[in-house]
This record gives C-alpha cells, sequence and structure tokens, in this order.
C-alpha cells in the first residue's frame, strides 16, 4: 500500500500528556476539548491541555478524595469538580473573585448524580439517576441557584456541546432516548423517541449501550448516530450505523442507514461532515458521506462507503523531551489500539501513550480511490480544504494521459457552476437585501460564506484553461470542445461569462486558422459582446477581412460605443458612413468639425470634401446663424482648402432675415 | 440615394397569347488545347448536350465560342467575355479551370402572338433574362460537379481525358435535368445559406452535442448541423458548405420529404426490444441497418480542392427536423457495424436535441411576437457570411422555386443588384415599379437588401420611412446604415 493511498491521518502536533497511571487521572472534556491530568486528586498539580493552547493552565488544589470529573465551565472561568456522588465542588478562575471553593449538592434525595456539563461560562446541568438540574453558578456570591429540573429516570447520559443538546437513556432497554435542549438560562425538552434494537432471542436480555450511541453535527444538522450490531437472527450482512435526525423542532427521525458489511467492534467519528467508521478486528476505516447519492427506499436512505477501507497512514511518534533524545529515531504508534478512546467529533485519545490527536482527512489519495468523476466532484466539492484538489482534478482530466470524455468534462463542469450559482445567488439576493434596508431589521440577514468550493472563472481560467490552451501536443479540436463545454456550462448555470474567456477562444480559434468557426460563434452570439471583444476583432481584419463587420455589428449592439464606431469609419475612410451614422443617433451638433473634414481631405476625393464641408457650414448657420467656423474648431486650413478648390464664391452665404 | 421610375410590362396581352419560359438549349464543356490542330477538332468536347446534335455542328458550336473568347481577350486580357447576347438566345462562358470552358446556352423567352390572319408571331424577348443570374447557374454546375467528382485537373491525372469525359457524362446527364432555368432569380446570384435563428443556449447545446459525437465517433472529420433546411453549424469552410447545402436543400432533402409525408418506412423503429426509440435514420448510406446485406455506401463529395484536396464519405443522418452531415474520410472503409453504432449513439441523442430544439424555437417564436407573417417582402443577403433571407420565396419544392411576387418585380431587384455590383459604395436605389409597389434596393457594407412594398398613393418619404422602420424591427442588432 503506497503512502499516497491512507486517506485519513491523525494531525501532525497532537496534544501531549502526562500517560494515566495509578497516581496520575486523565480526564477529557468534550466542550472544551481540554485533558485534565490530575496527580494525587489534585494535590501534586492538575494540568490542563486544550488543541489550541499552547501554554497549558496548571494549579494545584487539596486532595479531598478521588475526583470523579473535572471540568472548566465555557472560557475556562469556573473550575467544576465532582467528588461525591451528591456533591459537585467550585472554584472561581475569574480575577478578583475569591478562589475558595464552594460545594453544591443536588437537590433530589437520595439520588446520584452521573456526571454535569457546562452549557455556557455559568451555567451547569447536573445530571442524576433520577433526572437533571440546571443551574447559574453566581462566582461572586460563590453559590448556585437552581434554574429548572425535571424528574426522570436515566441510565446514562450523553451531551453534545456544539448543538447544546443533552440526551438521558431512560427505560429498562435504556433504548427511549429524551433530549433536552440548553440555551441561554431556559432548558427545552425535545420529544422523546426511541432506538429501534435488533430483534434477538428471548432469552439473552439486549439493552442499548451508552458506547453504541454517539452524537454529532453533520452538515448543519444535529444527528444521534446508532452503531447497530450484527445479530445472527436478522439477514442483515453486517453492523450498520443508524441516523437519527434530531431538528430543534419536531420528532426525531430516522434518516440514513450505512451499511458496514462486517461485524466487530467499531468506533465512529465525524470528520469534515464524513462519517469515519472505525473497525478495530482489520485496523481500517471506511468514510461515508450522507450527502452523496444512495438507495433511498421510501424512508430511509442507504449508503455504502465512499471509498474501500483503508487503515489511518502510519503515525511516527515525535521523540520530544531533551535534546539527549532526539537523535532517537521515531517509534511507530499502534494504531487502532484497544487502549484508544474515541470522542466527538474528531478525537482520538490514546491515555495510556499520553496524546490526543484530530482525525483528519486527506483528500488527493481519494482522487485515485474514486474513479467516477461525477461522484468525485459530489464529495469534493463538500470538503472543507477542497479548492486546490478540485482544480487539480480539473487539469488532469485534461491531460493527454488521463484525458477524460467529453460527457464527463461537462459533468464536472456542471457541478462547479452548480456551486458557483448557489454563492452567486446568495449573494445577490443578500446584496438586494441590504439595499432594501433589511439589514438591521432583519437580523438573519448574513453575508453568504464563501466556501472553498466556490470556483469561479477567474479559479478555472488561472488553474486549469490557460495552461491547458497552452499544451502544443493537444487536439485542437479537443481544445475547442473543452472551452465551449465550460461556457455551455456557464450560459446553462445563466452565470455571466467573463470576456477573458471568449479571448481564449478566439486566441485558440485564430492560431488554427479557424475564422469561419469564429464567425459562426460570433453570430449566434455564444461570444458575448464587449467592447474589449470588439477590439480584438478589428485587430484580425488584416488576417480576415470579415472580422470587420462582425466588430462594427458588435459594437453597435453594445449602444455605448458609438465614438468607437465613428472612429473605425473614419479609419477606413468611410467619412459619408460616419457621418451619416453620428446623423441617425442624433450626435452630429457634438462632434469635432476638424476630424470629419481631416479625414475628408485624406480621400483625395474633392467632392466628398465639398460634401463635408457643406454639411458643416450649414451645422453652423444653425446652431450658431452663421455658416462660418469659429476660431476654436481650428478649420482655417480647411477653409483656406475649400477655397482654393472650389473658390471664395461657393462659400456659403449667411442667411439674413 | 437615387430614384428612378420603371414602368415594367404593365400592358394588357391578348388573350391568345401564349408564353415560353426560358430553357436550355445546349450545354457543352471544352479544352481548346485537346485539339489545336485542324481536323482534331472533335478532341476539344468533353461534353456536349443534347448529345443528338450531329457532330459539326458541335465543332461548330465550340468553335464559335472559342473564337468569340479569343477575339474579346484582346481588349480585355483578363476578364474576356461572360456572355453573348443575341436576338434568340443567350450564351454563357465560364471558366473554371484553365482552359477548361464551360458553355450554357438559353433560349430567350418567348410570347408567341396569333396575328389576323390567324400566323402565330413569335416574339424573343431580348432583355429579360440577366446575365448574373444565369453566369451564376453555370458557375453552380462546376460546383457541384466538383463537389462530387473532384477537379477536372484531378480527373485528368487519374485517367486522362476518357475518365473525365466519362464523369462529366454521369454527372451531367442526370444533373442538366434538374435546373429550372424559368426559376433562376437573385437567389442563384447569392447563392445564400439560411441560417435557422436560435437562441445562444441552444445553439450551445448543438455544439456540445457536435462535440461528442466527432469525440465519439473518432474518424469523423468535420460535421454539419441543419435544422428545417436551415444551416446551424459547419465544419466545413465556407466556400465548400455553400455548395453542400445547396445540394442538401435542393436536391436531397427534398427527395426524401415525400416518402415522410406518405407514411412509407415510418421512422418509429421498435425492432429491438428495450432499445432506445428514436426517430434517427440515415438520408444517405444503408436503408434498413437489420439487413445484413445493407451496402453502406455513401456519396462521395471532395473539398479543399485548392489546397489539401480532401475526398470524404458524405452521410447524411436525420431525426426529425435535425439533420446532421457526418463526413469521413474517404480513404476509411465504413462497415455496416459502424452504421449501427453510429445510429444507436446519434439516434436517441439527435431525436432529443431536436425536440429541443423546435420546443426552444416556439418559445422564442412567441416571445419575440415574430409569429406574425412579416408584411414586408424582402430579401437579405451578407456576402461575409453568406446569410440569406427572404420572405419572398416560399418553401422550396424539388422541381421549382415558387416566388410570392411577379417576375417582373423580381428582375427589378436583379437589376438594382447589377447596379450594386458596379460600384464599391454604399447605396441605396428606390424604384417606384407598375401599380402601387415600390422596390428599394439598400448595400450597406458588404449587405445588402430588397425590399418590396406595395402601399397606395404612398410617395418617396414614406417608403423612405417605411424601409427605416423594417431595418428597426428586422436588422437591429446589425451594423445597417441608414
Amino acid at each position: 500500500m503506497g503512502e499516497e493511498d491512507y486517506y485519513l491521518e491523525l494531525c501532525e502536533r497532537p496534544v501531549q500528556f502526562e500517560k494515566a497511571n495509578p497516581v496520575n487521572c486523565v480526564f477529557f472534556d468534550e466542550a472544551n476539548k481540554q485533558v485534565f491530568a490530575v496527580r494525587s486528586g489534585g494535590a501534586t498539580g492538575v494540568v490542563v491541555k486544550g488543541p489550541d493552547d499552547r501554554n497549558p493552565i496548571s494549579f494545584r488544589m487539596d486532595d479531598k478524595g478521588e475526583v470523579k470529573c473535572i471540568k472548566f465551565s465555557l472560557e475556562n472561568k469556573i473550575l467544576a469538580v465532582q467528588r461525591t456522588s451528591k456533591t459537585v465542588d467550585f472554584c472561581n478562575f475569574i480575577p478578583d473573585n475569591s478562589q475558595l471553593e464552594y460545594t453544591q449538592e443536588c437537590k433530589t434525595k437520595n439520588a446520584n448524580i452521573l456526571g454535569f456539563c457546562w452549557t455556557s461560562s455559568t451555567e451547569i446541568v447536573f445530571i442524576t439517576d433520577q433526572g437533571i438540574e440546571f443551574y447559574q453558578v453566581l462566582p461572586e456570591k460563590r453559590t448556585l441557584k437552581l434554574l429548572k429540573s425535571h424528574n426522570i429516570n436515566v441510565n446514562w447520559y450523553m451531551y453534545c456541546p456544539e448543538s447544546a443538546v443533552i440526551l438521558l437513556s431512560t427505560t429498562v432497554l435504556e433504548n427511549v432516548l429524551q433530549p433536552f435542549y440548553f440555551r441561554a438560562g431556559t432548558m427545552s425538552k425535545l420529544p422523546k423517541f426511541e432506538i429501534e434494537l435488533p430483534a434477538v432471542p428471548k432469552s439473552t436480555k439486549l439493552s442499548l449501550s451508552e458506547r453504541d450511541i454517539a452524537m454529532a453535527t453533520i452538515y448543519g444538522q444535529l444527528y444521534v448516530l446508532f452503531l447497530r450490531h450484527h445479530s445472527r437472527t436478522s439477514n442483515s450482512t453486517g453492523a450498520e450505523v443508524v441516523l437519527y435526525h434530531l431538528p430543534r423542532e419536531g420528532a426525531c427521525k430516522k434518516m440514513h442507514i450505512l451499511k458496514l458489511n462486517r461485524t466487530g467492534k467499531f468506533a465512529l467519528n465525524v470528520v469534515d461532515n464524513l462519517v469515519v467508521v472505525h473497525h478495530q478486528d482489520t485496523e481500517t476505516s471506511v468514510i461515508f458521506d450522507i450527502k452523496l447519492r444512495g438507495e433511498f427506499d421510501g424512508t430511509v436512505t442507504f449508503h455504502h462507503p465512499v471509498l474501500p477501507a483503508r487503515s489511518i497512514q502510519p503515525y511516527q511518534i515525535p521523540m520530544a523531551g531533551p535534546a539527549a533524545v532526539t537523535s532517537q529515531s521515531p517509534v511507530p504508534c499502534k494504531l487502532y489500539s484497544s487502549s484508544w478512546i474515541v470522542f466527538q467529533p474528531d478525537i482520538i485519545i490514546s491515555a495510556s501513550q499520553g496524546y490526543l490527536w484530530n482525525l483528519q482527512v486527506k483528500l488527493e489519495p481519494i482522487v485515485k480511490l474514486l474513479p467516477d468523476k461525477g461522484r468525485l466532484m459530489d464529495f469534493l466539492l463538500q470538503r472543507k480544504e477542497c479548492k486546490m484538489v478540485i482544480l487539480s482534478v480539473c487539469s488532469q482530466m485534461l491531460s493527454e494521459s488521463d484525458r477524460a470524455t467529453l460527457p464527463v468534462i461537462a459533468t464536472v463542469f456542471d457541478k462547479l457552476n452548480h456551486e458557483y450559482k448557489k454563492y452567486l445567488d446568495a449573494e445577490q439576493s443578500y446584496t438586494m437585501a441590504v439595499e432594501a434596508g433589511q439589514g438591521r431589521s432583519n437580523p438573519l440577514l448574513r453575508r453568504p460564506v464563501r466556501t472553498q468550493a466556490v470556483l469561479d472563472q477567474s479559479d478555472v481560467y488561472t488553474h486549469v484553461l490557460s495552461a491547458f490552451v497552452e499544451k502544443k501536443e493537444m487536439p485542437h479540436k479537443f481544445v475547442i470542445a473543452v472551452l465551449m463545454e465550460y461556457i455551455r456550462s456557464l450560459n446553462q448555470f445563466q452565470i455571466a461569462v467573463q470576456h477573458y474567456l471568449h479571448e481564449l477562444v478566439i486566441k485558440t480559434l485564430v492560431q488554427h486558422n479557424l475564422f469561419y468557426m469564429l464567425h459562426q460563434f460570433l453570430q449566434y452570439h455564444v461570444l458575448s459582446d464587449s467592447k474589449p471583444l470588439a477590439c480584438l476583432l478589428l485587430s484580425l481584419e488584416s488576417f480576415y477581412p470579415p472580422a470587420h463587420q462582425l466588430s462594427l455589428d458588435m459594437l453597435k449592439r453594445l449602444s455605448t460605443a458609438n465614438d468607437e464606431i465613428v472612429e473605425v469609419l473614419l479609419s477606413k475612410h468611410q467619412v459619408l458612413a460616419a457621418l451619416r451614422f453620428i446623423r441617425g443617433i442624433g450626435g452630429h451638433d457634438n462632434i469635432s468639425a476638424r476630424k470629419f473634414l481631416d479625414a475628408a481631405k485624406q480621400t483625395e476625393d474633392n467632392m466628398l470634401f465639398y460634401t463635408i464641408f457643406r454639411f458643416f457650414e450649414q451645422r453652423n448657420q444653425r446652431l450658431r446663424g452663421s455658416p462660418n467656423f469659429t476660431p476654436g474648431e481650428h478649420c482655417e486650413e480647411h477653409v483656406a482648402f475649400f477655397k482654393q478648390v472650389f473658390g471664395d464664391q461657393a462659400l456659403m452665404r449667411p442667411t439674413t432675415f | 440615394m437615387a430614384a428612378a421610375a420603371a414602368g415594367t410590362g404593365a400592358g394588357a396581352w391578348a388573350a391568345q397569347e401564349k408564353q415560353f419560359p426560358p430553357a436550355l438549349l445546349s450545354f457543352f464543356i471544352y479544352n481548346p488545347r485537346f485539339g489545336p490542330r485542324e481536323g482534331e477538332e472533335e478532341n476539344k468536347i468533353l461534353f456536349y448536350h443534347p448529345n443528338e446534335v450531329e457532330k459539326n455542328e458541335k465543332i461548330r458550336n465550340v468553335g464559335l465560342c472559342e473564337a468569340i473568347v479569343q477575339f474579346t481577350r484582346t481588349f480585355s486580357p483578363s476578364k474576356p467575355a461572360k456572355s453573348l447576347h443575341t436576338q434568340k438566345n443567350r450564351q454563357f462562358f465560364n471558366e473554371p479551370e484553365e482552359n477548361f470552358w464551360m458553355v450554357m446556352v438559353v433560349r430567350n423567352p418567348i410570347i408567341e402572338k396569333q396575328s389576323k390572319d390567324g400566323k402565330p408571331i413569335v416574339e424573343y424577348q431580348e432583355e429579360e433574362l440577366l446575365d448574373k443570374v444565369y453566369s451564376s447557374v453555370l458557375q453552380q454546375c462546376y460546383s457541384m460537379y466538383k463537389l462530387f467528382n473532384g477537379t477536372f485537373l484531378k480527373a485528368m491525372e487519374d485517367g486522362g481525358v476518357k475518365l473525365l469525359k466519362e464523369r462529366l457524362e454521369k454527372f451531367f446527364h442526370r444533373y442538366l435535368q434538374t435546373l429550372h432555368l424559368q426559376s433562376c432569380d437573385l437567389l442563384d446570384i447569392f447563392g445564400g445559406i439560411s441560417f435557422f435563428p436560435l437562441d445562444k443556449m441552444t445553439y450551445l447545446k448543438i455544439q456540445s452535442f457536435i462535440n461528442r459525437m466527432e469525440e465519439s465517433l473518432n474518424i469523423v472529420k468535420y460535421t454539419a448541423f441543419l435544422y428545417n433546411d436551415q444551416l446551424i453549424w459547419s465544419g466545413l469552410e465556407q466556400d465548400d458548405m455553400r455548395i453542400l447545402y445547396k445540394y442538401l436543400t435542393t436536391s436531397l432533402f427534398p427527395r426524401h420529404i415525400e416518402p415522410e409525408l406518405a407514411g412509407r418506412d415510418s421512422p418509429i423503429r421498435a425492432e429491438m426490444p428495450g432499445n432506445l426509440q428514436h426517430y434517427g435514420r440515415f438520408l444517405t448510406g444503408p436503408l434498413n441497418l437489420n439487413d445484413p446485406e445493407a451496402k453502406c455506401r455513401f456519396p462521395k463529395i471532395f473539398v479543399n480542392t485548392d489546397d489539401t484536396y480532401e475526398e470524404l464519405h458524405l452521410i447524411v443522418y436525420k431525426a426529425m427536423s435535425a439533420a446532421v452531415c457526418f463526413m469521413i474520410d474517404a480513404s476509411i472503409q465504413l462497415t455496416l457495424d459502424f452504421c449501427r453504432r453510429l445510429d444507436s449513439i446519434v439516434g436517441p441523442q439527435l431525436t432529443v436535441l431536436a425536440s429541443d430544439i423546435c420546443e426552444q424555437f416556439n418559445i422564442n417564436k412567441r416571445m419575440s411576437g415574430s409569429e406574425k407573417e412579416p408584411q414586408f417582402k424582402f430579401i437579405y443577403f451578407n456576402h461575409m457570411n453568406l446569410a440569406e433571407k427572404s420572405t419572398i420565396h416560399m418553401r422550396k419544392t424539388p422541381s421549382v422555386s415558387l416566388t410570392s411576387v411577379h417576375p417582373d418585380l423580381m428582375k427589378i431587384l436583379g437589376d438594382i443588384n447589377s447596379d450594386f455590383t458596379r460600384v464599391d459604395e454604399d447605396e441605396e436605389i428606390i424604384v417606384k415599379a407598375m401599380s402601387d409597389y415600390w422596390v428599394v434596393g439598400k448595400k450597406s457594407d458588404q449587405r445588402e437588401l430588397y425590399v418590396i412594398l406595395n402601399q397606395k398613393n404612398a410617395n418617396l418619404i414614406e417608403v423612405n420611412e417605411e424601409v427605416k422602420k423594417l431595418c428597426a424591427t428586422q436588422f437591429n442588432n446589425i451594423f445597417f446604415l441608414d
């Protein structure tokens, strides 16, 4: 297996902490993603390390018994420590506040605290075997205030900090789940739902285990993931992951089933909106993308792994520590070790080795593993860091060796432009809403985020097409077909095509002397009108005379290029035509007489000069009541020439009334 | 702007008058180099129609033409005589290849009157025929021959005079019968191409289709696409396309219209179960793909004869109103398998595309409101792209092209065109014709527009205004001086 084959990897810079051992207890807080190393109950020190902060927090606390759970509130304001099954101790970490510990006992009599979760910097939820209690901590008063509570039998609980939802397992089979949602001092109860357990012989009692449930946000939606193990009685070919969609409002609904096609021990992660399923027996992982097309049976969609199963990329443990030991070669890390603990969304912890990693998806290897380019694009466009990979896929499919067929190329362009158009539309409706003054009244109005999946024309031009047309070995037919396909796709999504793409088409056609083809494209307005394009056409006139006509037509259609039209006609010595044109659009009162007289004189056609001269004399008469030119018009030379050729008496006489 | 009045042939004719249209008298091709000595004159003649003519008369007629050309050359070495006017007929000369001369003799139209004593009096109308129209017809004869046979010189190289004579005989024997000299007019001078009006998106879809077809049938060298007998795309160069277009629209397509209308060989084929139904069929080549004996013979055409000289198979394939021409190098042997493959790839996609085009065309027509018949009768031609548009001509049938206006008006159009040819400048000519007709000709750069108006008591200014209006509505997207 080549290195380019691994599509999952552990992050390069893991969080390192002291290994768990009899005197050092290690805790992980999912909300702040912090690892706590508590030595001797805190008496000899507590070290807290998070993924972002390079400076760990260290402090000491009195050893008041075995620590069961320890967590900071958000922003590390207050530390909560559970040492008994009835109470939780608090300690302020806010400057100027007393650092003396204070304690809160759970309100429900005879209840045992299963654990607690911080939902903000000062709000905390106790989960007991008899319900939940929602408190506000008042650090300055060193007391807690009960906000709300709810009685319910609890087997176990699960917290998803990203969505502030706590899931409680109730009933004997543990498979009825009761979600609660917390926000700004309020606690709301969401509809409960039941996880369908696989059918088993009546003799064995099967209940829902906490280990088989996970909660994660996928594509902005909260899902409860249930790992349903293979049961021998059913016909299923292996274990599956069932995704229950848990909306803010409304009932929880079974939506997706991920087919694992294998049995054994599994662990789940969610990375970049992909569900990663690790399989310990084979030491491999597979990924699922619920946005990719699956088989829909009317209620749920079945998905298969996007790619063949692969191991996480082998990982070398960097030998940190004293300089003397750095010469040692790095030690390969045992992957899929039984001491690994997996947390949502993307965390893998090896307590015995003292490492916390984030799992990452590598996109480059996937390009080779997913031969269906349409599916590959669907997959890549949903990934966070996709831009450069997509551009390289595009370049690759246009390369001599890996050339794709035109229908495939068309599909890829269509998918890119679909994303591009979605963004343009969102941007446009945002701009319109802002202009309409809805910005202040509507707090939901937000500028759309431009993700990496938005590849605009300049990206495709710069990274793909400009290099592609330069390739000498490419048959020009293919080059033109690809350019037209991209333009077709843009048009199909009603995206205005930038003129540099049109220029690229023209350049390619001209290079291969395909002027008639160019002519036909222009005839059907495939290459949109613009002044730069019209000028480019004018420059082609010496190679292809009809370009002159095409250019003039284009300038005419633009209707903002009348000056250019006059210039073109004058340069062709079509003085009369220029004059008639400008008169036709009513601009003849503002033109420079000298310019036209100059052009007329250059034709060496005296009758033409006479006509033009007379026209301006008449204009002078009409505008100023006298046929004479004013000194500002600088026409003395022409008046002299007129007199010389036609005589003084030919000059127009001022009409007097 | 020049205005002229022409009271053309408005006289009332006596009831017993008979009219005879112009007719082809003879048509011959010769090369003076092939029989320079006395007694060998017959060798000069490569083709002579009608063949029944006695040998010596043939030699005399050829000799006369030779003499006229030779004589006029002394006055104009580079441009010898193009035509000879006589009372009874007109002769047109054309030298398409060096020393190869084509001559067409057309009898002037005749009016036969009954004199008082009952004897018929024949009157030749010497001024009726337009030189440019029939010179163009003669040039077209050569172009059409060259399209299917290559140049005269090539035939000489391949098999000498014998082969050339065979080819000429084979081709012109049939082709001359299809010349309809009585209905030739301005459009024959232009030899234009009618383009199908289409929106950008549909056009791009067609582009995409052509590119895909050329990719999957990788031996295709050139492709042309037509809809409703109008051109949409040509991979061939303009001059070759011009004559191919003429062949397709005046010969091949009309021949296939009648069977379609009669419902014979119904194009829906469902013989193969599970096969995608489509309306595609070959207009050239095999008629029935399921017949293992079917011959895959396609017409051969010659293009780019001035430089690369390419010989190609011409495959014309049609689904509903959409026709595609695939042109493939003649050295490649085309098999029945290939034809089946082409049918299975092109047929379904072309069927879908054809209905797309039809739908889009109807939408555009409704949007632009142009479904109403234009009140103007006009002919437009652009020398640059050979685009031609006529609201005067009815749909072409294999036999004649019908016009909706009086032949006298058509003749005025031809006269105006001759005037335009004489000068390079842009100009405009307005003619007051018989009854209430006005004929306007405009020339702007490489474009020509001819309008026929029929307005009671209209004056020059009103006519001018009407034409301006027409330009503003029909030609607002091009640069057209007024």
